[in-house]
């Protein structure tokens, strides 16, 4: 089996601080995984997802994504692949104000002539991709020319994960995108998303402090154990 | 650029109020610095066209500017004049076609009094070849008639067939007054936006008159001489302030300058007015360059305006740029999406002044001529004008780069979680 995801040996330490903040020895991730990561604020995280991402670049090992060592791109060529290849969800605001829901789904599209191509694949044009993905994640047809502020907290989650999902993206981050919700509604969006990354057959990374979340997952890691930096609290 | 372009526009609209404001604070420094601009060309221009078709301004020897200074505007007391017969004698010179000769020294509430012939109505030219007009009554023909300019008709609120009388010397107060002999106005010129506006012309035997029974620049105790007995006496001028000389043909103008240069009967001097006055003109240079100053300062504080609104915005505007960079901005689309905004707003905002100007010169422009004798263009910008434009939109740009370049640093250092 190739790695979807690999790291190996490797060492972040933010500009100025003298320990390094995060150390891992290996992980990999397949295509179509669902990992959960687990970690309390300060774990490592936040470095791991902005590692993974292409963001940061590690002083020291191998950041590998579909192959390509992204920790030898240029910043240039880390952007070009995040935006091919990586969709993101964040705890909340993830959309921009001014746009409209259809607008900020498509918005991975406007950079990235790859997405917007496999988009098309499955779709006549990318506003269908991207309503066939808002009504998958129960989002009536009337909310898509709404603007995005004036959405709930749920809903605005789910644009966000529509928007990661548009262009079938390999890889799907999501940093704690269910803290902002209510246990009822976490359950249902994480089946949501779950179920979303299958079809697109994207794996998914799904990062929480909420043990509880957990259950939902096959493979489960913990920050604590997977980050051996000396700096890191768990 | 292109998948920013509607980004830029929709960010723009939703901070519109924001932008519409530093929009208006551009716009209104570049109608500013226009208005200046263009006042100061269209102040140079009145002033090179306070005189036209005159070939040669002559006087007693003393310095050009000076001669120009009570010949053409009006200003100071000439020290010493030029005698009669070398006015006679000019006048018959074969290569002059005409003569006005201009006598100073009198005023009426300020405003100068002029002594000249009826051939000042007829070849006296201004701005463009322009010829004087009446735009009421008649020259003087008469002994005690006077034709007032328009502005000093107006201002003192003259009409014909008003009775003045003038004072002796220039100034406003503490003049003894040519009280016994009134003058009767019989014309009121038409608006010239030259210093004939503020004139109050009478005849060269009437400012002899007046002075008959004067001496030294006082009257002379016990002897008074009635404005019916004057015509008994001999009116023929003995001496003018200066005397303005047209040619048979513009090319002897050099021969005749020196000519006069080395006149025999007196000494004399002879200038060309348009040399004369750009000379005066250039002595005036500190002031437009002062004006000039003052709206460049009007213009950066603008800009400063402009960065400091973008730069303030951008703390809010920091998660946006986040958002767009984790869904695949890259750090220099964030860069152009802001220069852009910033270029847009100065070329918008430079446009709106040229515009406020135009507007402005148009809606104002005659009342200003009517107040101030200013003519104001209203007009294209002028070549030197789109310059200055092209200058305020390309600093406007420069300025909207260092926001750009914040946004830039920012979107490096925040990657995708940003810390606000």
């Amino acid at each position: 089996m190739t790695a979807l995801l690999a790291l190996e040996d490797v060492h972040y330490r933010w500009p100025g601080q003298d320990a390094p903040c995060l150390e891992i020895a290996r992980l990999q991730v397949a295509a179509d995984e669902q990992v959960f990561i687990h970690g309390a604020s300060g774990s490592g995280k936040s470095t791991l997802l902005n590692l993974l991402a292409g963001v940061l670049v590690p002083q020291r090992g191998r950041v590998e994504a579909l192959g390509q060592p992204l920790s030898q791109l240029t910043a240039a060529a880390r952007d070009r692949f995040r935006v091919d290849h990586v969709g993101l969800i964040f705890q909340q605001f993830n959309l921009i104000p001014y746009l409209s829901v259809l607008d900020n789904v498509l918005l991975p599209c406007r950079f990235s002539a790859r997405r917007r191509q496999r988009a098309l694949e499955s779709a006549a044009s990318l506003h269908e991709a991207a309503g066939a993905l808002l009504a998958h994640l129960d989002l009536a047809p009337e909310m898509w020319r709404r603007n995005a502020t004036r959405l709930s907290v749920g809903q605005q989650q789910r644009v966000a994960a529509a928007r990661a999902l548009i262009g079938r993206p390999e890889i799907v981050i999501a940093d704690e995108p269910t803290s902002a919700l209510d246990a009822a509604r976490q359950d249902a969006f994480l089946d949501l998303l779950r179920r979303e990354c299958a079809a697109a057959r994207a794996a998914l990374l799904f990062v929480s402090h909420d043990q509880r979340l957990a259950a939902h997952f096959s493979r489960r890691l913990d920050m604590a154990e997977l980050n051996r930096a000396a700096g890191a609290t768990s | 650029m292109n998948h920013l372009l509607p980004l830029a526009l929709k960010s723009a609209w939703n901070r519109r109020y924001t932008l519409s404001l530093t929009l208006i604070a551009i716009a209104l420094s570049v109608t500013l610095l226009l208005g200046i601009e263009r006042l100061r060309q269209d102040a140079r221009a009145g002033f090179a066209q306070a005189i036209s078709g005159t070939d040669l301004v002559v006087g007693a020897r003393s310095s050009p500017v000076q001669l120009m200074l009570y010949a053409v505007f009006r200003l100071g007391e000439a020290t010493q004049n030029l005698g009669w017969d070398s006015v006679q004698a000019l006048a018959a010179h074969p290569a002059v076609a005409w003569t006005i000769p201009l006598s100073l020294g009198d005023s009426h509430r300020g405003y100068p009094v002029l002594g000249t012939t009826p051939a000042y109505f007829k070849h006296f030219r201004h701005g463009d070849k322009q010829a004087l007009r009446l735009a009421q009554g008649k020259p003087f023909a008469g002994l005690f008639e006077t034709v007032l300019g328009a502005e000093a008709a107006q201002r003192l609120g003259y009409r014909l067939g008003d009775r003045i009388t003038l004072a002796h010397g220039l100034g406003d107060s503490g003049l003894t007054e040519h009280g016994d002999k009134p003058f009767t106005v019989v014309g009121i010129l038409a608006r010239t936006g030259t210093p004939v506006d503020r004139t109050v012309h009478i005849g060269l035997e009437a400012m002899e008159a007046i002075h008959l029974d004067w001496q030294g620049g006082a009257p002379l105790r016990g002897l008074t001489i009635p404005p019916e007995l004057v015509r008994k006496f001999d009116l023929t001028p003995k001496a003018v302030t200066a005397v303005l000389v047209g040619l048979k043909t513009r090319t002897g103008v050099f021969a005749m300058q020196r000519y006069l240069s080395n006149y025999r009967g007196e000494p004399l001097m002879a200038v060309l007015p348009g040399v004369a006055l750009s000379q005066l003109w250039d002595m005036l240079t500190v002031a437009e360059h002062a004006l000039l100053a003052i709206s460049a300062l009007v213009v950066a504080v603008s800009f400063a305006g402009l960065v400091a609104v973008v730069l303030a915005g951008l703390g809010e505007r920091r998660r946006e740029l986040a958002i767009l960079r984790a869904n695949g901005a890259r750090p220099r689309d964030l860069f152009t999406l802001l220069a852009l905004e910033g270029s847009a707003i100065t070329l918008a905002g430079a446009v709106t002044g040229a515009l406020l100007l135009t507007a402005l010169t148009a809606a104002l422009g005659p009342w200003v001529e009517a107040h101030y004798g200013l003519a104001l263009r209203t007009a294209l910008p002028s070549p030197e004008e789109l310059q200055l434009l092209a200058w305020v939109v390309g600093v406007g740009t420069l300025a909207s780069l260092l926001p750009g370049y914040r946004a830039y640093r920012l979107s490096l250092a925040d990657g995708l979680t940003p810390r606000v």
